[in-house]
């Protein structure tokens, strides 16, 4: 190897804030959010765990560095940028391109897939491909895994919340499995994917020296944005409702505590 | 005609997990109303025959395997491999499987490998117009649609406790061994085992009945103008030492540990529920110190009964959230519920007292 460091790619796409309500609305192509264009956006929340991750390993490890591919409208990829440039180093890779949670996710890691392919100087043997584990917009835990494949990297994780590299350059990997638990596991090195849960790290404070070197090719990035056909070819959606959300609430005000652990135990105890 | 492939991964032991037994009460459900349609089980483990076993009367027409070492532990590479083989093997245009971790990681690449589609997260099924359709959720729990598809193999993987788990009677039963080459490049990855989070105790329950969920609430500083985090742990570990109830938490109240506070120390993200957490299920859920601010909120979609303490009468709990809220100090009334929990029962064997 000429040089060391990890070329660290991070997929992460736009999600709508979580305090907003959401409604959905069937549109000519397909089903899609009413006001769509209208909602603010962030970046999907596991990705940016990831995101955060990958600027701390990068930080650590000299020669690496980190990209972060973004699928969504060029007007709505610069309204995320507005928050996260200023978090951690990194170099935008834009795709024009829908971006909801109603299109396949197939054909968004197709598009991915492509971007990541395009990126000068990308090294397979110092390759790692991050991304959240799941989207908050589909939720389907798809997409990454389907990047991974399109690359061919057959050491994939999900549900990441720890990666560590160890002294012989092999990685130790911490994922989400069923009841609460972790698998632990050692990779030999990269090429890796990982879809990452939340790992260990706090959100970093807002940098507007970070901000500003990020702004320098973030321009350019989302002004050369390519598009990328992304739909949802060969699915039909009969239907999209939201849930009946409103329940009667029965609000308890004049109980002793006594009175109230009464009423608990009574119900904990119906089957 | 369809062929519909159950997806199958054993347990440690080589026999059915929970969540496969589910896969093939699924089957059969599907399989009734699709006339003409085949059932076919294709299992992946280190060792399959318990399985294999398990199935004789499970109403699949052809029993397939992958087995070997290589195909134990749950590992994307081989699983991914070993699933496609299957996939090609059984000639399945519908695939069903368990959304567990395992599957989850390697079946997207497994649907790609056989030009098919994928959906997970599935927790409905109907027929429409004579074609499978499922219902899953989009947008965190917050919408759910409706939908089929045209290509296939169509994989879907449904979330577990969707489907009473299958309990047919073991017999005598042979499979069709499917050969994946499991080369070293297949093997990179080493599966170490499995660890609980480095916590004081295994909190999370996913059979619980009950889900307990904490809030920032207790760490806050209360109405003698302090904080009580370590009679907040006793009272929670006490409760669920006793109740044997699951236990969740806001996400303010595990960032807190991230920020270096005073927190509850057996907490972690994967107590986490809600937007960023998980959706767990549980017939009954009560929440204690926590606001039911919407992103929390959206995490309680599969917990049926929900019930909510809270000092403030206009938390969001309130507003059509939970169908009881207990306006009043957790404290105390987790306190008044622990004792009388004490009185019923005594504690279980190997419980902290
Ligand atoms: C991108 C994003 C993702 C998010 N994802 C999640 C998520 O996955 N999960 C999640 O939970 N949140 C999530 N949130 C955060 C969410 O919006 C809320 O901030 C959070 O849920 C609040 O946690 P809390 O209710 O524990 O804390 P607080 O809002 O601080 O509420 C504490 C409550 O405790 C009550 N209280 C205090 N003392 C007592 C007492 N003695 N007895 C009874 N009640 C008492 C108070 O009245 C108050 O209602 C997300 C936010 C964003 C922006």
């Amino acid at each position: 190897m000429t040089s060391t460091g990890y070329n660290i790619v991070v997929c992460g796409g736009l999600a709508p804030d979580p305090l907003q309500s959401l409604e959905p609305a069937m549109g000519p192509s397909g089903p899609a959010l009413k006001n769509e264009m209208m909602l603010p956006v962030v970046l999907d929340p596991w990705a940016s765990h990831a995101l955060y991750e990958a600027a701390h390993l990068a930080g650590r490890i000299p020669g690496s560095k980190v990209w972060l591919v973004s699928l969504g409208h060029r007007g709505k990829l610069q309204q995320m940028m507005m928050t996260v440039a200023q978090k951690v180093p990194f170099e935008l890779v834009a795709i024009e391109g829908a971006a909801g949670g109603f299109t396949d996710p197939a054909e968004t890691a197709a598009a991915l897939a492509e971007a990541i392919r395009s990126i000068p100087g990308l090294d397979p043997a110092r390759l790692l491909v991050w991304g959240g584990w799941e989207s908050a917009t589909r939720g389907a835990g798809v997409t990454m895994a389907l990047v991974g494949e399109r690359l061919g990297i057959q050491d994939q994780f999900q549900g990441v919340d720890e990666f560590k590299v160890q002294p012989d350059g092999s990685f130790r990997i911490l994922e989400r499995v069923e009841g609460g638990q972790h698998q632990v596991s050692i990779c030999t090195g990269p090429p890796v994917l990982a879809g990452w849960a939340t790992g260990s790290l706090p959100e970093p404070r807002n940098n507007p020296q970070i901000g500003m070197q990020n702004m320098r090719s973030v321009m350019p990035a989302l002004q050369k944005a390519r598009t990328a056909k992304v739909g949802a070819e060969g699915v039909r959606f009969d239907r999209i409702t939201l849930p009946q959300q409103q329940r009667a609430t029965r609000v308890v005000k004049d109980l002793s505590p006594d009175q109230i652990a009464d009423e608990i135990i009574g119900w904990i105890r119906q089957p | 005609m369809d062929t519909i492939l159950l997806l199958l991964h054993t347990g440690p032991d080589g026999g059915l997990t929970r969540a496969a037994r589910e896969t093939v009460a699924a089957g059969q459900q599907i399989l009734r109303d699709m006339p003409g349609a085949s059932l076919v089980a294709g299992v992946v483990g280190g060792q399959v025959q318990p399985a294999i076993e398990q199935l004789a009367s499970s109403g699949a027409s052809r029993l397939l395997a992958v087995e070997g070492p290589a195909f134990g532990p749950a590992r994307h590479a081989t699983d991914a491999a070993a699933a496609a083989a299957l996939i090609r093997s059984a000639q399945a245009t519908l695939v069903l499987a368990a959304g567990t971790s395992r599957w989850s990681r390697a079946l997207p690449a497994a649907a790609h490998r056989c030009q098919g589609c994928i959906d997970t997260h599935a927790t409905g099924w109907a027929m429409v117009d004579g074609s499978l359709a499922i219902t899953r959720w989009y947008y965190r729990q917050r919408m759910e649609a409706q939908l089929r598809r045209t290509p296939r193999p169509w994989l879907i993987l449904f979330d577990p406790g969707i489907f009473p788990p299958w309990d047919g009677a073991p017999g005598p039963a042979q499979a069709q061994r499917v050969e994946v080459d499991a080369d070293p490049n297949l093997q990179r990855t080493r599966v170490e085992g499995v660890q609980a989070p480095a916590a004081q105790a295994q909190t999370i329950r996913p059979d619980a009945d009950l889900l307990l969920v904490a809030g920032a609430g207790w760490t806050k500083k209360q109405a003698d103008g302090r904080a009580h985090v370590q009679e907040a742990e006793a009272l929670l570990l006490d409760f669920l030492a006793k109740s044997r109830a699951s236990l969740g938490s806001s996400k303010s109240l595990v960032d807190l540990s991230g920020e270096g506070e005073a927190v509850l120390s057996f907490l972690t993200h994967l107590n986490q529920v809600g937007q960023t957490g998980s959706t767990p299920r549980h017939p009954k859920g009560l929440a204690t110190c926590c606001h039911g601010e919407e992103p929390h909120a959206v995490g309680w979609r599969f917990i049926h009964e929900r019930r909510a303490i809270n000092l403030d009468p206009g938390c969001g709990w309130a507003r059509g959230k939970a169908d009881v809220l207990y306006v009043a100090d957790a404290f105390a009334v987790l306190a008044a519920v622990n004792a009388r929990l004490a009185q019923a029962a005594p504690p279980a064997p190997g419980t902290p007292g």
